[in-house]
Protein backbone atom coordinates (compact mmCIF):
# COMPACT_ATOMS: atom_id res chain seq x y z
CA UNK A 1 0.00 0.00 0.00
CA UNK A 2 1.25 3.56 -1.42
CA UNK A 3 0.65 6.84 -2.01
CA UNK A 4 -1.50 7.04 -5.03
CA UNK A 5 0.57 6.88 -8.10
CA UNK A 6 2.02 10.19 -9.04
CA UNK A 7 -0.27 12.86 -10.35
CA UNK A 8 -3.44 10.58 -9.37
CA UNK A 9 -4.85 12.58 -6.15
CA UNK A 10 -8.23 12.03 -7.59
CA UNK A 11 -7.83 8.42 -7.04
CA UNK A 12 -8.92 8.40 -3.32
CA UNK A 13 -12.10 10.35 -3.44
CA UNK A 14 -12.95 8.00 -6.23
CA UNK A 15 -12.44 4.90 -4.67
CA UNK A 16 -14.52 6.44 -1.95
CA UNK A 17 -17.08 7.72 -3.92
CA UNK A 18 -17.50 3.82 -6.10
CA UNK A 19 -17.48 2.08 -2.55
CA UNK A 20 -20.70 4.53 -1.44
CA UNK A 21 -22.38 3.80 -4.13
CA UNK A 22 -25.66 1.62 -3.49
CA UNK A 23 -24.89 -1.43 -5.96
CA UNK A 24 -21.45 -1.72 -4.11
CA UNK A 25 -22.69 -1.58 -0.94
CA UNK A 26 -24.84 -4.02 -1.08
CA UNK A 27 -22.50 -6.54 -2.66
CA UNK A 28 -19.64 -5.52 -0.12
CA UNK A 29 -22.08 -6.21 2.87
CA UNK A 30 -23.56 -9.57 1.62
CA UNK A 31 -21.57 -11.66 3.32
CA UNK A 32 -19.55 -11.13 6.76
CA UNK A 33 -16.49 -11.62 5.06
CA UNK A 34 -16.60 -9.09 2.57
CA UNK A 35 -17.69 -6.66 4.71
CA UNK A 36 -14.98 -6.94 7.19
CA UNK A 37 -11.88 -7.95 4.99
CA UNK A 38 -13.11 -6.01 1.65
CA UNK A 39 -15.26 -3.13 2.24
CA UNK A 40 -13.48 -2.00 5.47
CA UNK A 41 -10.18 -2.37 4.08
CA UNK A 42 -11.26 -0.67 0.91
CA UNK A 43 -12.24 2.65 2.78
CA UNK A 44 -9.41 2.56 4.59
CA UNK A 45 -7.21 2.51 1.42
CA UNK A 46 -9.71 5.36 0.37
CA UNK A 47 -8.84 7.35 3.10
CA UNK A 48 -4.83 6.55 2.72
CA UNK A 49 -4.90 7.68 -0.56
CA UNK A 50 -6.41 11.41 0.29
CA UNK A 51 -3.18 11.99 1.83
CA UNK A 52 -1.75 14.07 -1.33
CA UNK A 53 -5.13 16.31 -0.54
CA UNK A 54 -3.96 17.20 2.64
CA UNK A 55 -3.60 20.76 3.68
CA UNK A 56 0.37 20.42 3.82
CA UNK A 57 0.59 23.43 6.62
CA UNK A 58 -1.64 21.19 8.71
CA UNK A 59 0.25 17.83 8.09
CA UNK A 60 3.80 19.47 9.11
CA UNK A 61 2.17 21.49 11.96
CA UNK A 62 0.32 18.25 13.32
CA UNK A 63 3.89 16.42 12.81
CA UNK A 64 5.23 17.45 15.94
CA UNK A 65 2.11 15.46 18.09
CA UNK A 66 2.69 12.33 16.10
CA UNK A 67 6.62 11.45 16.50
CA UNK A 68 7.30 8.31 14.84
CA UNK A 69 3.98 8.17 13.89
CA UNK A 70 2.85 6.74 17.57
CA UNK A 71 -0.33 9.23 18.10
CA UNK A 72 -1.30 8.52 14.68
CA UNK A 73 -0.92 4.45 14.55
CA UNK A 74 -2.63 4.78 17.99
CA UNK A 75 -6.09 6.38 16.48
CA UNK A 76 -6.04 4.41 13.83
CA UNK A 77 -5.96 0.96 16.12
CA UNK A 78 -8.44 2.10 18.12
CA UNK A 79 -10.59 2.97 15.48
CA UNK A 80 -10.31 -0.38 13.52
CA UNK A 81 -11.43 -1.62 17.33
CA UNK A 82 -14.84 -0.43 16.75
CA UNK A 83 -15.38 -2.08 13.45
CA UNK A 84 -13.70 -5.25 14.56
CA UNK A 85 -17.10 -5.55 16.98
CA UNK A 86 -19.87 -7.89 15.59
CA UNK A 87 -22.35 -5.01 16.69
CA UNK A 88 -20.55 -2.25 14.51
CA UNK A 89 -21.20 -4.18 11.18
CA UNK A 90 -24.75 -5.22 12.43
CA UNK A 91 -25.62 -1.62 13.25
CA UNK A 92 -23.96 -0.62 9.78
CA UNK A 93 -26.83 -2.64 8.15
CA UNK A 94 -29.84 -1.35 10.23
CA UNK A 95 -29.20 1.95 11.11
CA UNK A 96 -28.62 4.56 8.62
CA UNK A 97 -26.18 6.71 10.52
CA UNK A 98 -23.59 4.09 11.65
CA UNK A 99 -23.81 3.36 8.35
CA UNK A 100 -22.39 7.23 7.80
CA UNK A 101 -20.86 6.66 10.53
CA UNK A 102 -18.23 3.84 9.10
CA UNK A 103 -18.09 5.17 5.63
CA UNK A 104 -16.87 8.56 6.80
CA UNK A 105 -14.80 7.34 10.13
CA UNK A 106 -12.96 4.58 8.30
CA UNK A 107 -11.43 6.60 5.72
CA UNK A 108 -10.38 9.73 7.71
CA UNK A 109 -9.29 7.69 11.34
CA UNK A 110 -8.03 4.75 10.10
CA UNK A 111 -6.84 5.65 6.51
CA UNK A 112 -5.46 9.08 6.63
CA UNK A 113 -3.62 8.80 10.21
CA UNK A 114 -2.02 5.65 8.81
CA UNK A 115 -0.76 7.37 5.53
CA UNK A 116 0.94 10.10 7.47
CA UNK A 117 2.02 7.94 10.15
CA UNK A 118 3.39 5.30 8.38
CA UNK A 119 6.33 6.99 6.14
CA UNK A 120 7.70 8.18 10.32
CA UNK A 121 7.19 5.03 11.90
CA UNK A 122 10.44 3.44 12.75
CA UNK A 123 11.89 -0.16 12.83
CA UNK A 124 10.17 -0.46 16.40
CA UNK A 125 6.86 0.97 16.08
CA UNK A 126 6.35 -1.01 12.69
CA UNK A 127 7.08 -4.05 14.55
CA UNK A 128 5.19 -3.14 17.24
CA UNK A 129 2.28 -2.20 15.03
CA UNK A 130 2.77 -5.13 12.40
CA UNK A 131 2.94 -8.12 15.67
CA UNK A 132 -0.48 -6.48 17.02
CA UNK A 133 -1.95 -6.97 13.74
CA UNK A 134 -0.97 -10.38 13.02
CA UNK A 135 -1.94 -11.47 16.56
CA UNK A 136 -5.54 -9.18 16.13
CA UNK A 137 -6.22 -11.34 12.93
CA UNK A 138 -4.96 -14.95 14.80
CA UNK A 139 -7.12 -14.30 17.60
CA UNK A 140 -10.65 -12.89 15.91
CA UNK A 141 -9.65 -15.60 13.36
CA UNK A 142 -10.08 -18.38 15.96
CA UNK A 143 -12.83 -16.62 18.00
CA UNK A 144 -14.92 -16.55 14.65
CA UNK A 145 -13.93 -20.03 13.41
CA UNK A 146 -14.76 -21.23 16.83
CA UNK A 147 -17.94 -19.98 18.69
CA UNK A 148 -20.90 -22.32 18.51
CA UNK A 149 -23.35 -19.27 17.92
CA UNK A 150 -24.21 -16.39 15.34
CA UNK A 151 -22.49 -12.95 16.58
CA UNK A 152 -23.95 -10.51 13.81
CA UNK A 153 -27.91 -10.92 13.38
CA UNK A 154 -27.67 -10.26 10.12
CA UNK A 155 -24.98 -13.31 8.79
CA UNK A 156 -24.75 -16.59 9.03
CA UNK A 157 -22.89 -19.06 11.02
CA UNK A 158 -20.95 -20.46 7.79
CA UNK A 159 -20.15 -17.07 6.63
CA UNK A 160 -18.80 -16.24 10.77
CA UNK A 161 -16.50 -19.30 10.14
CA UNK A 162 -15.56 -18.52 6.49
CA UNK A 163 -14.66 -15.26 7.92
CA UNK A 164 -12.18 -16.68 11.09
CA UNK A 165 -10.86 -19.08 8.01
CA UNK A 166 -10.09 -15.79 6.51
CA UNK A 167 -8.13 -13.92 9.08
CA UNK A 168 -6.28 -16.87 10.24
CA UNK A 169 -4.81 -17.01 6.57
CA UNK A 170 -3.88 -13.23 6.56
CA UNK A 171 -2.16 -13.64 10.21
CA UNK A 172 -0.13 -16.63 8.02
CA UNK A 173 0.64 -14.27 4.85
CA UNK A 174 1.23 -11.17 7.06
CA UNK A 175 3.92 -13.17 9.18
CA UNK A 176 5.62 -15.07 6.70
CA UNK A 177 5.85 -11.60 4.81
CA UNK A 178 7.39 -10.25 7.87
CA UNK A 179 9.38 -12.91 8.10
CA UNK A 180 11.17 -12.78 4.63
CA UNK A 181 11.55 -9.17 5.10
CA UNK A 182 13.18 -9.48 8.18
CA UNK A 183 15.37 -12.31 6.86
CA UNK A 184 15.94 -11.51 3.19
CA UNK A 185 15.17 -7.74 3.25
CA UNK A 186 16.90 -4.86 3.04
CA UNK A 187 16.58 -2.76 6.28
CA UNK A 188 18.00 -0.07 7.75
CA UNK A 189 17.65 1.13 11.21
CA UNK A 190 17.71 4.40 10.83
CA UNK A 191 17.33 5.41 7.08
CA UNK A 192 14.40 4.69 4.05
CA UNK A 193 13.97 0.68 4.34
CA UNK A 194 12.40 0.22 7.49
CA UNK A 195 10.31 -3.33 7.65
CA UNK B 1 9.32 18.62 22.78
CA UNK B 2 8.32 16.78 19.97
CA UNK B 3 8.09 13.23 22.19
CA UNK B 4 6.21 14.93 25.69
CA UNK B 5 3.69 16.52 22.98
CA UNK B 6 3.21 13.00 21.52
CA UNK B 7 2.90 11.09 24.38
CA UNK B 8 0.02 13.78 25.71
CA UNK B 9 -1.76 13.47 21.99
CA UNK B 10 -1.72 9.52 22.56
CA UNK B 11 -3.24 9.81 25.84
CA UNK B 12 -5.77 11.92 24.56
CA UNK B 13 -6.78 9.60 21.91
CA UNK B 14 -6.76 6.60 24.57
CA UNK B 15 -8.92 8.08 26.43
CA UNK B 16 -11.13 9.17 23.88
CA UNK B 17 -11.00 5.53 21.99
CA UNK B 18 -11.73 3.56 25.43
CA UNK B 19 -14.82 5.86 25.83
CA UNK B 20 -15.82 5.20 22.25
CA UNK B 21 -15.36 1.81 22.76
CA UNK B 22 -17.37 1.80 26.13
CA UNK B 23 -20.26 3.19 24.69
CA UNK B 24 -20.18 1.10 21.33
CA UNK B 25 -20.58 -1.72 23.85
CA UNK B 26 -22.83 -0.63 26.90
CA UNK B 27 -19.65 -0.32 29.03
CA UNK B 28 -17.78 -3.31 27.69
CA UNK B 29 -20.78 -5.78 28.46
CA UNK B 30 -22.60 -5.83 24.86
CA UNK B 31 -20.43 -6.91 21.76
CA UNK B 32 -22.95 -8.73 20.10
CA UNK B 33 -26.43 -7.19 18.88
CA UNK B 34 -27.96 -10.04 20.65
CA UNK B 35 -26.53 -9.45 23.81
CA UNK B 36 -27.23 -5.39 23.23
CA UNK B 37 -30.97 -6.32 22.98
CA UNK B 38 -30.69 -8.16 25.81
CA UNK B 39 -29.30 -5.45 28.06
CA UNK B 40 -31.09 -2.71 26.22
CA UNK B 41 -34.86 -4.59 27.42
CA UNK B 42 -33.19 -5.20 30.82
CA UNK B 43 -32.66 -1.78 31.39
CA UNK B 44 -35.38 -0.43 29.44
CA UNK B 45 -38.38 -2.78 29.46
CA UNK B 46 -40.64 -2.61 25.87
CA UNK B 47 -43.83 -1.57 25.33
CA UNK B 48 -45.57 -4.50 22.73
CA UNK B 49 -47.75 -2.54 19.48
CA UNK B 50 -51.06 -3.87 19.81
CA UNK B 51 -50.80 -5.78 16.04
CA UNK B 52 -53.57 -8.49 15.92
CA UNK B 53 -52.26 -12.15 15.47
CA UNK B 54 -54.30 -15.11 14.29
CA UNK B 55 -54.14 -17.86 16.37
CA UNK B 56 -54.18 -21.84 15.47
CA UNK B 57 -57.81 -21.92 16.99
CA UNK B 58 -58.71 -19.34 14.33
CA UNK B 59 -59.05 -16.52 16.67
CA UNK B 60 -57.76 -13.10 16.76
CA UNK B 61 -55.50 -11.55 19.66
CA UNK B 62 -52.98 -9.34 20.38
CA UNK B 63 -50.70 -7.76 23.13
CA UNK B 64 -53.21 -5.42 25.21
CA UNK B 65 -56.15 -8.53 24.96
CA UNK B 66 -52.96 -10.76 26.40
CA UNK B 67 -51.75 -8.33 29.40
CA UNK B 68 -52.50 -9.46 33.07
CA UNK B 69 -50.34 -12.41 32.92
CA UNK B 70 -46.62 -12.90 32.40
CA UNK B 71 -46.39 -14.24 28.74
CA UNK B 72 -42.80 -16.57 27.43
CA UNK B 73 -42.73 -15.83 23.98
CA UNK B 74 -40.54 -17.15 20.82
CA UNK B 75 -40.40 -16.79 17.60
CA UNK B 76 -40.68 -19.43 15.15
CA UNK B 77 -41.82 -20.81 11.70
CA UNK B 78 -42.73 -24.63 11.06
CA UNK B 79 -40.96 -25.69 8.22
CA UNK B 80 -37.94 -25.18 10.11
CA UNK B 81 -35.80 -28.48 10.20
CA UNK B 82 -33.32 -27.10 12.40
CA UNK B 83 -34.10 -26.02 16.66
CA UNK B 84 -36.98 -24.25 15.64
CA UNK B 85 -38.19 -28.30 16.12
CA UNK B 86 -36.58 -28.08 19.62
CA UNK B 87 -38.03 -24.81 20.85
CA UNK B 88 -41.41 -26.32 20.59
CA UNK B 89 -40.83 -29.43 22.27
CA UNK B 90 -38.50 -26.90 25.08
CA UNK B 91 -42.34 -24.99 24.96
CA UNK B 92 -44.30 -28.40 25.13
CA UNK B 93 -42.21 -29.00 28.79
CA UNK B 94 -42.74 -25.37 29.73
CA UNK B 95 -46.33 -26.26 30.15
CA UNK B 96 -45.61 -29.29 32.33
CA UNK B 97 -43.28 -26.88 34.54
CA UNK B 98 -45.08 -23.92 34.93
CA UNK B 99 -49.06 -26.19 34.77
CA UNK B 100 -49.83 -24.63 38.01
CA UNK B 101 -49.18 -20.79 36.90
CA UNK B 102 -50.57 -21.74 33.53
CA UNK B 103 -53.93 -23.48 35.23
CA UNK B 104 -54.60 -20.16 37.30
CA UNK B 105 -54.14 -18.27 34.18
CA UNK B 106 -51.38 -15.82 35.07
CA UNK B 107 -48.96 -17.42 32.69
CA UNK B 108 -48.78 -18.19 29.18
CA UNK B 109 -46.42 -19.46 26.53
CA UNK B 110 -46.78 -17.58 22.82
CA UNK B 111 -45.33 -19.18 19.82
CA UNK B 112 -45.44 -16.36 17.17
CA UNK B 113 -44.60 -17.19 13.20
CA UNK B 114 -41.64 -15.47 10.98
CA UNK B 115 -43.51 -16.96 8.05
CA UNK B 116 -47.11 -15.98 7.95
CA UNK B 117 -47.64 -16.73 4.70
CA UNK B 118 -47.13 -20.32 5.21
CA UNK B 119 -48.08 -20.40 8.71
CA UNK B 120 -52.14 -20.73 8.37
CA UNK B 121 -53.75 -21.70 11.40
CA UNK B 122 -53.52 -25.44 9.98
CA UNK B 123 -49.69 -25.35 9.87
CA UNK B 124 -49.56 -23.93 13.32
CA UNK B 125 -52.05 -26.49 15.25
CA UNK B 126 -49.38 -29.19 13.24
CA UNK B 127 -46.23 -27.94 14.49
CA UNK B 128 -47.99 -27.61 18.28
CA UNK B 129 -49.11 -31.05 17.76
CA UNK B 130 -45.39 -32.50 16.71
CA UNK B 131 -44.28 -30.63 19.24
CA UNK B 132 -46.04 -32.78 22.06
CA UNK B 133 -48.75 -29.38 23.17
CA UNK B 134 -50.24 -30.43 26.69
CA UNK B 135 -53.22 -28.70 25.46
CA UNK B 136 -53.49 -26.20 27.76
CA UNK B 137 -51.52 -22.64 28.11
CA UNK B 138 -49.43 -22.73 24.91
CA UNK B 139 -50.51 -20.14 21.61
CA UNK B 140 -49.31 -20.78 18.39
CA UNK B 141 -50.22 -17.77 16.18
CA UNK B 142 -49.20 -16.07 13.16
CA UNK B 143 -49.02 -11.69 12.56
CA UNK B 144 -52.52 -10.61 11.23
CA UNK B 145 -50.92 -8.54 8.31
CA UNK B 146 -47.09 -8.20 7.08
CA UNK B 147 -46.83 -4.79 8.10
CA UNK B 148 -47.88 -6.37 11.88
CA UNK B 149 -44.50 -9.35 11.05
CA UNK B 150 -42.54 -6.09 10.99
CA UNK B 151 -43.82 -4.33 13.52
CA UNK B 152 -43.36 -7.29 16.10
CA UNK B 153 -39.78 -7.96 14.57
CA UNK B 154 -38.89 -4.63 15.57
CA UNK B 155 -40.49 -4.26 18.76
CA UNK B 156 -38.48 -7.50 19.97
CA UNK B 157 -35.55 -6.89 17.88
CA UNK B 158 -35.88 -10.28 16.12
CA UNK B 159 -33.86 -10.43 12.73
CA UNK B 160 -34.45 -13.09 10.36
CA UNK B 161 -32.84 -13.61 7.02
CA UNK B 162 -32.89 -16.48 4.42
CA UNK B 163 -30.27 -19.57 5.41
CA UNK B 164 -29.67 -20.30 1.90
CA UNK B 165 -31.27 -23.52 2.05
CA UNK B 166 -35.23 -22.16 1.70
CA UNK B 167 -35.47 -21.32 5.53
CA UNK B 168 -34.62 -18.02 7.93
CA UNK B 169 -31.71 -18.09 10.26
CA UNK B 170 -33.04 -16.00 13.37
CA UNK B 171 -32.30 -14.78 16.85
CA UNK B 172 -34.32 -17.58 18.83
CA UNK B 173 -34.65 -16.37 21.88
CA UNK B 174 -37.44 -16.85 24.59
CA UNK B 175 -38.99 -13.40 25.77
CA UNK B 176 -40.58 -12.78 28.62
CA UNK B 177 -43.51 -9.99 28.61
CA UNK B 178 -44.69 -8.90 32.32
CA UNK B 179 -48.51 -8.30 33.44
CA UNK B 180 -48.73 -5.30 31.62
CA UNK B 181 -47.73 -6.01 28.13
CA UNK B 182 -43.96 -5.04 28.62
CA UNK B 183 -41.02 -6.60 27.05
CA UNK B 184 -38.70 -7.10 30.29
CA UNK B 185 -35.95 -9.82 29.29
CA UNK B 186 -34.74 -12.14 26.96
CA UNK B 187 -33.26 -15.51 27.82
CA UNK B 188 -31.65 -18.16 25.80
CA UNK B 189 -34.10 -20.55 23.74
CA UNK B 190 -31.82 -23.69 24.80
CA UNK B 191 -32.55 -23.03 28.65
CA UNK B 192 -36.19 -22.59 29.51
CA UNK B 193 -35.37 -22.56 33.30
CA UNK B 194 -34.12 -18.90 32.86
CA UNK B 195 -37.29 -17.52 31.55
CA UNK B 196 -39.07 -20.36 33.88
CA UNK B 197 -37.33 -18.88 37.20
CA UNK B 198 -37.72 -15.13 35.71
CA UNK B 199 -41.78 -15.80 35.64
CA UNK B 200 -41.65 -17.84 38.91
CA UNK B 201 -39.75 -14.93 40.72
CA UNK B 202 -42.01 -12.26 39.20
CA UNK B 203 -45.18 -14.10 40.35
CA UNK B 204 -43.80 -14.62 43.67
CA UNK B 205 -43.59 -10.56 43.97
Amino acid sequence: MTVPPRGKPWLGPMLWLALALPAARHALEATMTLHMLVQIPLLAIAGWWLRPLLPRGAVKSLAAWNRGGISGLLLASLAAMVWMLPRALDAALEEPWIEMAKFIGVPLLIGVPLAVSWPHAGFVVRGVFLAEVIATAFRLGWLFLLAPQRWCSNYLLSDQQRLGKAMLAIGVAISLLLAWKLMWGRIDADGTRRL
Amino acid sequence: MSASRTLLASLLILAAGIAVLAAATDGFRAFTSETARRVAVREHPRALPPMPLQTARGRTIDFIGLRGRWLLVDFIYTRCMAYCSVQGSEFARLQDRLAGPIADERVALLSISLDPSHDGPEQLAAYQRRSGDRGVGWIAARPASPAGLEALMRAFGVTAISDGLGGYAHNAAINVVDPRGRLVAITDWYSPGEAERYVLQGLAQ
